[in-house]
Parts: structure tokens; C-alpha cells; sequence
């Protein structure tokens, strides 16, 4: 069905600006499906995935532009990088639980976020720094609407992943973690390898996004890491749903579309946003997709 | 693309049977697209610089436009995000189709919107201090502050004046003040200046005593620079006092507004700053070119909006009038013939300075548009 | 060298006394409700805007501090009544989620309220700095010292000497029970919102003199408060204060003695640690978790 929106939505764009956002919201929807695992299945909050994202943008930025590397290559070694930082901070960070790990996440995201900011003679500092096409084979991808293409691909093939690992064993042992930990764990389940797992997972995610990101728009500033970029990112998919692939998904794109469409009433764009975030949340507190849903079968079920 | 090229022929085909090609073109607007700061960290620059383009282009409007088209203005604010800026800048040259873009509050956002300027080669004047906007020249990017380079050597020939060579820098973390620092250090050599200590602060940093402790034990100091805007210069000018230094201390350009002085109080007496003539209109020399012009303006800015006038909003007016020349000079809006007429705009005397570009100054103000200016009782004093 | 170093500890103490002032008010709503409300520092934020513009109108400083007092507590007590009460059996992210959208919904309504320039209020005693053994402090940071003792004072005596207070306390153990032996749990609930509201607007007014206030002012506050409370120790006041502290003392030793562009980065990473050793903060009970 993704497929098919992917496929067809191009139709309504009559020029680049909305291949722009398309890819935007797509770019979105990839973190927030992987993130989505870690809070929305695993139950485990983090305030810090901008962070992760970052590091995969300059990681690319930096290794193609000073080390000369294919983009490919930059971004899987920034992929593995932040991979490895994720798991060698993940063990101690997961034992936290609820308040304690969003504070400790969110310190994580602010360090990198303080360091690409600081290391000017490396990031180019708070004015950013450009970045390359992205090319592989002697093929370039460029213009918005061939990484439309592009990233839809992505896409598709994220959320077939994430379904996949969903129903796998790993995904039930997830599950189990979020519904009750020491209950999980008196069960047999190593919770702690799993937590550590899904959020390697996705930082990963989010890294490689970040990577294509820098690639598509040129230019980059370390704001990409600050902490704001990480709470939208919660936000996303709390909004759109938790434990919900789709869910996710859904929330990424309306985010992305929703200061798009607030751009023209100007000043009150902030007020309109806060209000939607909070409408939503207090009548569908479940997200936007699984209390649709579950409205749906209610009243199928009515019948 | 194809758009354009089926409404070119449109317009072809209704010319050619009408013939009345100068009575479709007076109808269309000239539209002009901002990308400004409004809110975020840079909102006291992005909101003035709104306000006065808001204001001119009602009042251009009012007075019958420029030749007999009206002007169009469409602002987004990208909230100081680089990210929100390329987005934004995309939308208004794809889908709004604007003909010339004005904005780009912070270095940061211009940088972003810069390289889509270039594809979309659309004349595009940012109101950010970056020196490295204009250098290298850009082909379609312009600029009308100061930059933060001139602000430094500014400050720096002041200083070797006054026979202060051993001086402490610090400055804001975050892109202004960072750019400064930089831009600071690259030029202190050339007019012998030795940096000794250098420090920086948070944007929102409650308390720099810290900071200037380390500064005041430094061995040698002779003066104190501080590249920062917002209400960080105002805390550490407060600070400074409170510990009792009694060097010099010198502020950048970014805190030339009477905001400054509202906040930092009594301890900005004797404070001393880069600034464009417009702070100090009264001051100028009555041969001034500059006088009758920011005379004007300051008055204009501070009936309509109760508020007093900051450079910032200088900038975007200065922006303005070039780009609305360069469209009057070239008879058309057509972007390459705008552009061409942007680049030789000479003899401009607007509030930041006399502006003169070529096709290798994309800025054309000289070193001579800052005046050094004091602080005593709570007002700028011209002084030099 | 001694006066140095003295000077960095009065530094970070005045940015800890502010930071711990922000992060008694995520205690309080914390403690009675399990609730981390991420609009606090907008409380603080709409303090110090009032008193600053309501001043700069004329009033009276005592009557703009009284009125910007209960401007606050009004925001706080229609937060807590349509937004976080509708929602009160939700997902601790569904309510973090709606006290972030109550932040950016209060900073925009600030934005049009008022507007985005710096205000400032005068000193309360003057802006002469007072000298101590070579290190200065100013006056006005011994106001944010006495007012953050103060309040600890004030609500040691509210939790354990008044009924309600009590109550509050109960609630925070365990809801059912409360609930059994007749105490209003949205009663308490919204005298908790009520009361951290308040907290937040006297707060903004002592460090208004000190760091000025814009419609963005709570930004910063918020995530230095949150910081603190959790540091200390979730639902711990005092725990609040210390964690405060030393984030504040921490910044301003680093920035002495280490980088000053590090600075943050540095009292994160002292958080990160503490927490890896201490996974409730200095403070925190230990939860036991249930099956």
C-alpha cells in the first residue's frame, strides 16, 4: 500500500519544492521507524537520536570531503561508528529507566551537538559546512525528484524490515521488555541485549538518514543535533502512534508537512503547533493511527 | 520548468494577438521572497529586518509600486535553522517564483539558501555579516551588513590607535559570535595585536564571571573584545563591572541597538563599539551623505513601531532599495538582468554606509561606512 | 589564586541558585503526580516577562511581582485543568509529549503577547557588588540565595506541617490509597501545578535583574531545571537544590579551569556519570519495580 502512495503521490506535485518535502518527510519517516522500535516496541525513550543523526551527517560530510572517500563508503563507516558509540553507551544508559534515560540520552545529544559546534576548525562551526552529491558507480543522484525515487525505495524497504523484525523472536523479546521487564527477564529473556540491540538499531537508522540528508541538502549546521531535532523526533512518533510501524510513518510526514502549511499564518504558527500536539494527544492518546484504527473496529464491531 | 516554458508560450501567442505585451506585463507584481530568523535565537534581528520590509513594500505599494507594478513580499521564517532555510528558499523559488530573494537573517541560514540561489540563479541579498557570503564571489548572492571581518579591523585599528596591543577575546558559541572570534584571530596580526586570552560563553549563559576571571588573571591584558549579540554582550558587560576591570571593553557591531544599553545599564558607560552612521544621525557631519538618509529612515522605523531603530533593520531597507534599483535600472524583472544591474549598483548611500559593487565586491561598503562610537549616559557618542 | 577560584565557586552559585530554582518546580509536580512538566520553564519565563513589562508600564514592582504571581498560577492551573487531567491515565510520553506542546503553545502566545526583544527589571538592592576576600559577588544573587532557601523552608513546612501538604505527600505514595481515606487526588493535582507555577513566576522575577528575559527564556531554564531535578534525584526538593548546584558550580569550574566551550558539555558528562553510578541521582528512591 506504501508502494503505491509512494508511486502515486508525485502526481500531485507540480514542482520541486514539494519533491523537497516529500523527501523530507520520507528522511523523517525512515528515523522515526527505527526509533520507533526503541520506544514504541522496546519502551525505552530517547531525547538524544539528533545526536546520532548528526554524527552520520558530518561523518559523511567530513570523510568525502577531506579523506576524499566514496559517499557510500563515509556513510556506512559513520553508520558503523555511531553504531559502535551507541552500543558502548547503550549498556550503561539502558539500566536507567524512564526520567533518568531520557536525562541521560538528552546529555548525550547535547555533548555531540556541543562538539560539532565547537570544533569549528573541523565542522566549519555554528555557520555549518557544505556537502557533496551523493554519487555511487559514477551515478549521481541529484535534483529532488531522482532522491524521491530514491528515498521511497528506502523507505519501503525500512518498513519491510521493520516488520519483519517485529514478528521475529527479537521483536516478541521486545515486547515482553516493554510490557514488563523483570517479568520478561524472569521468563529467560536477556533484556538488557535486547534494549542495547534496538537502540543500536536505531541510531544506526538514524545515522545513515542523517548521512543521505547531508548529501541531499548540500549543507549542513550542527543544528541538525541540537535537542530540539530530537524531541520532533519523539514527537513524531508519539504522535503518529507507538508500536505502530505505520503509525510512525504517518506522524513523520504530518510533522514535516504541518510548519510547511503554518508558514503563512506567520506569528501564530508556534501557538497553532503547540495546540495541535496537545489536542492530540489528550483526545487520541494512543497516537493518531492506532486510536483511528481501534475507532474503525469499534464501530465495525458495532454493527 | 515546464510550467514556465507553457506559460511562455502562452504569453507568446496572447502578444502576438493582442499586442499588448506592456499592459500584461504592468499587472504582474514584483515579487520579492524572504527567508528571515523571526523567531528562534536571531528573532530580535529577523523581527525588525520583517517589519521594515513589510513596511516599505505597503508604502511603495500605497505610492504606485515601481513602474506601475506593485510589489509582492513573502516572508517564511525559518526560525534560525539552516535545515528550515534551504526548505524555505526552495518553496519560494519553485513554487512561490519569486524574482528576487531578500533575507537570510543569520550567516548560517544564508549559507544554506546560497548554493540554491545559485541553481535557481536568482538574485539573492542576505542580510547576515559573514565575510565568507561574498568571498569567494558568489554570481547571485549579495550582501548589504557590514561584515564581521570589517567590525574586527575596526575595533583593532581603534585599538592600536590608543596604543593597546595585548587583548583578550571572548566571545558567543554560537554562529555570530563564532564567525567574529574566527574573523578576530585571522586579522589581529596585521595591526599587531596579540591575543592573550581567549574565552567563549552560551547564548543564554546566566553568568560570564567565570569567564572574565580568567580573562582579568591574565598577565598583560590591555583591553577586553567581546563578538557576541542578543543579551550575552549585555551580561558581560555587567560582569565586567561587577569585578571591578577597568580596561577598555570593546563590543562588536551585533549590539548596536539601544536595547544594549537599556540592559547592561550603567555599567556600558565608556563602552565602546563598531556602528553604521544610522545610530548616531544627529552626530554626522551636516555634509554627511549619510545624514538626510538615516535621518529619514530612523524616523520612519520609530512612528511606525514605537520602538528604536537597530542596524538590523537598516540592513534589510538597504536590501530593499538595491534590489527595487536594480529591478527600475533594468526595466524588467528578468533575473539575469537584475542581477547584472545589482552588481553595479554605485554611489547607493543607504544606512549602513555608500555602496558601491563590482563583480568582484558582491557587498561595496568600505571600511569607512563603521564609525567608532562611546557610550556616555546611556547614548552613543560619535568618536572618531 | 584563592579569590579566583572563589570568584568561579560565586559564579556557579549564581547560576545553581537559578537553575536550582527551576528545578524545585519539576520536583513538586513530580512528587504529587509522577508527572515532568517541560513547560516549567515557561512558568519562569512568564514570571519574568510580566513583572518586566507590567514595570516598565508603571506599576509598582511589589504589585507587578503579586499580579505576575497570579498570571502564572492561572497558566498553571488551566495547563494542569485541560490538558494534563484529560489525560491523566496516559503513557508517561503521551503527558511528556503534552507538556512540550504546552511549551511551545505558551512561548508563542508570549511571542504575540508581549514580544521578542530582552527585558530587564532593576536590581532589588542596588547593583553595588560586594567585595569577599578579593571574589564579587552582586546583591542580587543573594536574593536568588535567600528566595531558593526560602521556598525550601516554605515548602518543608507545607508538605509536613499543613494538612493539605500532607495530602499532597499521600498522594504522591500511593493514589488508590489516598483516594480511599478521602483525599481529592485532582484536588492535589492541580494545587501542585498551581504551586510549582507560582514557584516558577518568583523565580523568574529574582533572576530576571540577573539574566533578562525574552519569550525564549524558558528554553534554557527548563533544560537546566530538569537537569537538576533529575540529578538530584526525581521528587526530591532538596535533592533539587543540590543537583542545581552542582551543575552550576560544575560549568563554572570548567570554564575556569578547563574550556569554557566545554563547559556544558562537561556538567552533562558529570550528570551521565552520577547517573551510570546512581541510577535514581544523588537523591532519588530506589524504585522497586512491579511485576
Amino acid at each position: 500500500m506504501l508502494a503505491v502512495v509512494i508511486t502515486v503521490a508525485p502526481l500531485g506535485f507540480s514542482n520541486s519544492y514539494y519533491y523537497d518535502v516529500a523527501v523530507n518527510a520520507m528522511f523523517n519517516a525512515i528515523v522515526c521507524v527505527g526509533l520507533n522500535l526503541l520506544i514504541g516496541y522496546a519502551g525505552q525513550i530517547s531525547l538524544g537520536h539528533a545526536g546520532f543523526f548528526a554524527l552520520g551527517a558530518y561523518g559523511s560530510a567530513l570523510l568525502t570531503a577531506s579523506w576524499g572517500l566514496p559517499p557510500i563508503a563515509a556513510m556506512l563507516i559513520s553508520a558503523t561508528v555511531v553504531g559502535l558509540l551507541a552500543f558502548v553507551v547503550g549498556r550503561p544508559i539502558l539500566k536507567l529507566k524512564g526520567h533518568y534515560l531520557a536525562m541521560a540520552t538528552l546529555g548525550i545529544g547535547i555533548i555531540i551537538h556541543i562538539v560539532l559546534k565547537t570544533e569549528a576548525k573541523i565542522t566549519g562551526g555554528p555557520d555549518g559546512m557544505s556537502v557533496d552529491n551523493f554519487s555511487l558507480l559514477g551515478f549521481t543522484v541529484m535534483g529532488d525528484r531522482m532522491w524521491y525515487w530514491v528515498v521511497g525505495i528506502l523507505l519501503i524497504l525500512t518498513v519491510w524490515l521493520a516488520l519483519n523484525l517485529i514478528d521475529s523472536p527479537v521483536g516478541r523479546a521486545l515486547r515482553a521488555v516493554h510490557g514488563s521487564e523483570v517479568g520478561a527477564e524472569v521468563v529467560g529473556v536477556d533484556t538488557s541485549s535486547y534494549k542495547v540491540l534496538v537502540f543500536v538499531v536505531s541510531a544506526v537508522f538514524a545515522s545513515m538518514v542523517g548521512s543521505l540528508f547531508a548529501h541531499k541538502n548540500g549543507f549542513i549546521t550542527p543544528d541538525i543535533g541540537s535537542f530540539m531535532h530530537s524531541v520532533e523526533l519523539v514527537v513524531m512518533v508519539v504522535l503518529g502512534g507507538m508500536a505502530s510501524v505505520f503509525g510512525a510513518l504517518i506522524g513523520a510526514v504530518i510533522l514535516t508537512l504541518l510548519p510547511q502549511f503554518l508558514a503563512v499564518v506567520e506569528q501564530y504558527e508556534a501557538m497553532i503547533l503547540g495546540a495541535i500536539m496537545m489536542g492530540t494527544m489528550i483526545f487520541l492518546p494512543k497516537g493518531l493511527l492506532p486510536s483511528i484504527v481501534s475507532a474503525f473496529k469499534r464501530r465495525e464491531g458495532g454493527q | 520548468m515546464r510550467n514556465l516554458t507553457r506559460f511562455g508560450a502562452a504569453f507568446v501567442v496572447a502578444t502576438s494577438v493582442y499586442g499588448a505585451a506592456g499592459v500584461a506585463l504592468a499587472a504582474d507584481p514584483i515579487k520579492i521572497g524572504s527567508i528571515l530568523s523571526v523567531t528562534g535565537p536571531a528573532s530580535f534581528l529577523g523581527e525588525p529586518e520583517k517589519k521594515t520590509l513589510e513596511m516599505y513594500v505597503e508604502r511603495i505599494n500605497k505610492d504606485g509600486g515601481v513602474q506601475g507594478r506593485k510589489v509582492e513580499l513573502v516572508v517564511y521564517d525559518d526560525g534560525g535553522a539552516g535545515e528550515k532555510a534551504t526548505t524555505f528558499t526552495k518553496r519560494l523559488i519553485e513554487s512561490d517564483k519569486v524574482d528576487i530573494l531578500i533575507g537570510g537573517t543569520t550567516t548560517g541560514t544564508t549559507m544554506a539558501a546560497v548554493p540554491l540561489a545559485e541553481r535557481g540563479q536568482t538574485p539573492f541579498i542576505s542580510l547576515a555579516g559573514g565575510v565568507n557570503i561574498v568571498e569567494p564571489v558568489k554570481k547571485w548572492v549579495f550582501k548589504t551588513p557590514h561584515t564581521d571581518r570589517m567590525a574586527a579591523e575596526k575595533v583593532f585599528s581603534d585599538m592600536k590607535k590608543k596604543g593597546l596591543t595585548k587583548i583578550a577575546l571572548i566571545s558567543e558559541d554560537a554562529g555570530f559570535g563564532k564567525s567574529g572570534h574566527d574573523q578576530s584571530l585571522a586579522v589581529a596580526k596585521n595591526f599587531g595585536i596579540e591575543i592573550v586570552a581567549d574565552e567563549v560563553y552560551s547564548p543564554k549563559d546566566p553568568d560570564v564571571t567565570a569567564q572574565l576571571t580568567k580573562i582579568k588573571n591574565a598577565a598583560g591584558v590591555q583591553a577586553v573584545f567581546n563578538f557576541g549579540f542578543g543579551q550575552g554582550p549585555a551580561i558581560v558587560t555587567k560582569n565586567f563591572k561587577q569585578l571591578g576591570m577597568s580596561v577598555p571593553l570593546y563590543q562588536s557591531h551585533g549590539v548596536a541597538s539601544k536595547d544594549y544599553i537599556k540592559l547592561a545599564g550603567d555599567a556600558s558607560e565608556g563602552v565602546r563599539l563598531p556602528a553604521s552612521g544610522l545610530v548616531v544621525p544627529d552626530q554626522l557631519g551636516a555634509t554627511d551623505p549619510q545624514k538626510p538618509v538615516v535621518t529619514a529612515f530612523k524616523k520612519d522605523y520609530e512612528t511606525a513601531f514605537k520602538s528604536d531603530v537597530s542596524t538590523f533593520a537598516g540592513h534589510a531597507y538597504d536590501g530593499l532599495q538595491i534590489a527595487l534599483a536594480a529591478v527600475l535600472r533594468a526595466g524588467s524583472t528578468d533575473k539575469a538582468k537584475v542581477r547584472d544591474e545589482i552588481e553595479k549598483t554605485s554611489g547607493y548611500v543607504g544606512t549602513g554606509g555608500l555602496v558601491s559593487m563590482s563583480a568582484t565586491d558582491h557587498m561595496g561598503l568600505s571600511p569607512s561606512a563603521f564609525h567608532m562610537v562611546e557610550i556616555r549616559k546611556g547614548d552613543w557618542l560619535l568618536s572618531d | 589564586m584563592f579569590a579566583a577560584f572563589l570568584q568561579y565557586l560565586f559564579s556557579g552559585l549564581t547560576s545553581g541558585a537559578i537553575y536550582a530554582l527551576a528545578g524545585l518546580g519539576f520536583a513538586i509536580i513530580y512528587n504529587s503526580s509522577h508527572v515532568i512538566n517541560f513547560a516549567q520553564g515557561e512558568f519562569i519565563m512568564i514570571g519574568g516577562m510580566a513583572t518586566a513589562t507590567m514595570v516598565a508600564a508603571g506599576l509598582p514592582l511589589p504589585l507587578a511581582i503579586a499580579l505576575s504571581m497570579l498570571a502564572s498560577m492561572m497558566v498553571g492551573v488551566a495547563l494542569e485543568k485541560f490538558a494534563i487531567e484529560p489525560a491523566r491515565n496516559s503513557d508517561v510520553v503521551t503527558i511528556i509529549i503534552i507538556t512540550i506542546g504546552a511549551s511551545i503553545f505558551l512561548r508563542g502566545a508570549a511571542q504575540i503577547l508581549w514580544d521578542k526583544e530582552f527585558h530587564s527589571l532593576p536590581a532589588f538592592s542596588g547593583e553595588t557588588p560586594i567585595g569577599v576576600f578579593g571574589a564579587t559577588l552582586m546583591p542580587q544573587s543573594l536574593w536568588v540565595f535567600g528566595v531558593s532557601g526560602a521556598v525550601i523552608v516554605a515548602l518543608w513546612w507545607f508538605f509536613n506541617r499543613t494538612m493539605f501538604g500532607k495530602a499532597m505527600l499521600g498522594t504522591s505514595h500511593n493514589r488508590l490509597a489516598a483516594q480511599l481515606v478521602g483525599v481529592g487526588v485532582k484536588k492535589v493535582l492541580l494545587a501542585s501545578f498551581a504551586l510549582s507555577a507560582l514557584l516558577g513566576a518568583v523565580g523568574g522575577v529574582v533572576v530576571t535583574p540577573i539574566t533578562f528575559t525574552n519569550y525564549e527564556a524558558g528554553i534554557m531554564l527548563g533544560l537546566k531545571g530538569f537537569s537538576a531535578a533529575v540529578l538530584g534525584g526525581l521528587g526530591n526538593g532538596g535533592g533539587a537544590i543540590v543537583g542545581g548546584l552542582i551543575v552550576g558550580i560544575a560549568e563554572a569550574l570548567a570554564s575556569g579551569y578547563l574550556s569554557s566551550a566545554y563547559k556544558d558539555a562537561i556538567a552533562f558528562i558529570i550528570i551521565l556519570f552520577v547517573l551510570f553510578f546512581m541510577p535514581n541521582g544523588l537523591f532519588g528512591k530506589r524504585g522497586t519495580d512491579r511485576v
